[in-house]
């Protein structure tokens, strides 16, 4: 996979922080980006996931970059 | 009793004034999945107890004979709502405390048939952390799933007690968190076919809703159901092989050490046989304000997901999660407005991790209220916090500027 469009930083942020950052950016990409949320809060795996469901976002990919978790969210609307 | 009482004038602060805005409406108490209040049946009992049931209830004078009577009405009493035998029921000093006794006791009495536990993913902590300390001691655990309503995944339940080794199954009879009734007796029916005991951890359902069938162990906690603190039950029906986890006692069969507080057993005896009586009708009153809640919330407050299986339920207990809020800032602004919710939201755990359940549901774990009701809550405490909650949770966006997100 290429990489994403955009890197949003959200580390030592806690819940809801990373998802409102999410809901903030990925907008602001066109349809068919990749915003990618940096999120070392254990409640982002849960809501992020969980957003992407409710808003019927693509979440494409969880990973780890630099020893973080990173969440990869497609722009599906 | 007023705030020039000796035990107030002792050891408590003087009552908060923050409620003062609200004379006429006192705070409504939602909680009842952490504590129950006491039911007054409970209340008359424990203050007949404690003058008449103060003795040793093992000794062999008089004092100590009327305190044995006491104790073996309790059991009677609360062994004949659960459908036990009373030789089959021990009184411990908390549910948590019953739940670890069943499966360390469990797992301990089926050491020659395997070492690992099998239990669902949306268990009480007091059944994860007798599981952590199982793994410790060198056992294993398997953690069965749960689909996005709650409800236990039947076939794969199936297969892990049916894998070789299996000493000891242990499922949650209704979820504290988010209320979804278990399918108990199909998973019985598996540990059965198999061959595996099944304990039942039946502390959010007992009093609530009939007692299922087919489990070999079962614990249970007083004051969920209106009965004091510090009263959990343990049953360990006849033929299960079950060994004691702590040093040997005498007491209670030998299944918890220690005297029992005979006060508290006798309330929660009481308390117990009052909501037995009472539950269809509780049902039937609490269920609809459930309903009610379930399908206003969503309509008044955008972005709320409710959670929970809607119809395989208790019939007390709700639970939502609101977009873009902070748990705990939630749970204060509720509070303030005389409202007594839980959360399974990180913010407000000590541990700062979100909740279990939530997660292995998969479902939003920020913003999340759980609502649980009781004998005491009215339909006017209901109607009042689904008029105020819309405009808390608009409040408490519009801080966070995340409208229109």
């Amino acid at each position: 996979m290429n990489g994403p469009d955009e890197v949003v930083d959200c580390l030592g942020q806690r819940c809801p922080l990373p998802v409102i950052a999410a809901a903030r950016r990925l907008p602001q990409l066109p349809v068919g980006g990749v915003l990618r949320v940096l999120a070392d809060d254990p409640a982002a795996a849960i809501d992020i996931p969980a957003w992407c469901r409710m808003r019927g976002q693509e979440l494409v990919d969880t990973s780890t970059v630099d020893g973080s978790p990173a969440y990869d969210i497609r722009r599906a609307h | 009793m007023g705030s020039a009482s000796p035990l107030r004038r002792g050891i408590l602060p003087d009552p908060p004034a923050r409620y003062g805005f609200l004379v006429n409406e006192p705070p409504a108490y939602f909680d009842a999945a952490s504590a129950a209040p006491l039911h007054p049946v409970a209340r008359q009992a424990m203050l007949a107890a404690l003058a008449d049931g103060w003795a040793d209830p093992a000794r062999l004078y008089a004092p100590a004979r009327r305190a044995r009577q006491l104790l073996d009405a309790a059991r009677a009493a609360t062994a004949e709502v659960l459908g036990v035998r009373p030789d089959e029921l021990s009184f411990t000093p908390s549910g948590t405390a019953a739940a670890h006794a069943a499966v360390l006791g469990g797992l301990a009495g089926r050491r020659r048939a395997g070492g690992t536990l099998v239990h669902s993913a949306i268990e009480h902590s007091a059944v994860l952390h007798a599981a952590e300390r199982h793994v410790a001691g060198g056992g294993s655990a398997e953690s069965v799933p749960v689909d996005r309503s709650g409800r236990l995944d039947l076939d794969a339940w199936s297969a892990a007690v049916a894998a070789p080794g299996v000493a000891l199954g242990t499922l949650i009879s209704a979820s504290h968190e988010v209320g979804t009734v278990q399918p108990v007796t199909e998973a019985a029916r598996a540990c059965a076919a198999v061959g595996v005991p099944l304990h039942l951890d039946a502390a959010q359902s007992v009093g609530r809703l009939p007692v299922p069938e087919g489990w070999s162990m079962l614990s249970a906690s007083a004051h969920k159901w209106g009965g004091p603190p510090g009263v959990g039950l343990l049953v360990v029906r006849k033929g299960t092989r079950w060994e004691s986890p702590y040093p040997a006692d005498e007491r209670e069969a030998g299944r918890t050490p220690g005297v029992g507080n005979l006060p508290a057993i006798v309330a929660a005896a009481a308390a117990l046989r009052a909501v037995h009586a009472e539950a269809a009708a509780e049902a039937a009153r609490l269920g609809p304000l459930v309903d009610r809640i379930r399908a206003t919330v969503p309509a008044t407050v955008p972005d709320v997901e409710v959670v929970g299986d809607p119809v395989h339920r208790l019939p007390h207990l709700v639970t939502f999660s609101c977009l873009y809020v902070d748990g705990e800032a939630l749970l204060h602004a509720l509070d303030r407005r005389g409202f007594a919710v839980s959360s399974g939201s990180s913010c407000t755990s000590s541990t700062l991790r979100p909740s279990h359940v939530l997660e292995a549901m998969g479902v939003l774990s920020h913003g999340n209220v759980r609502v649980s009701l009781h004998r005491e809550s009215t339909e006017a405490e209901v109607d009042r916090f689904l008029a105020e909650l819309p405009g808390i949770v608009a409040g408490l966006r519009a801080e966070a500027g995340v409208v229109g997100l």
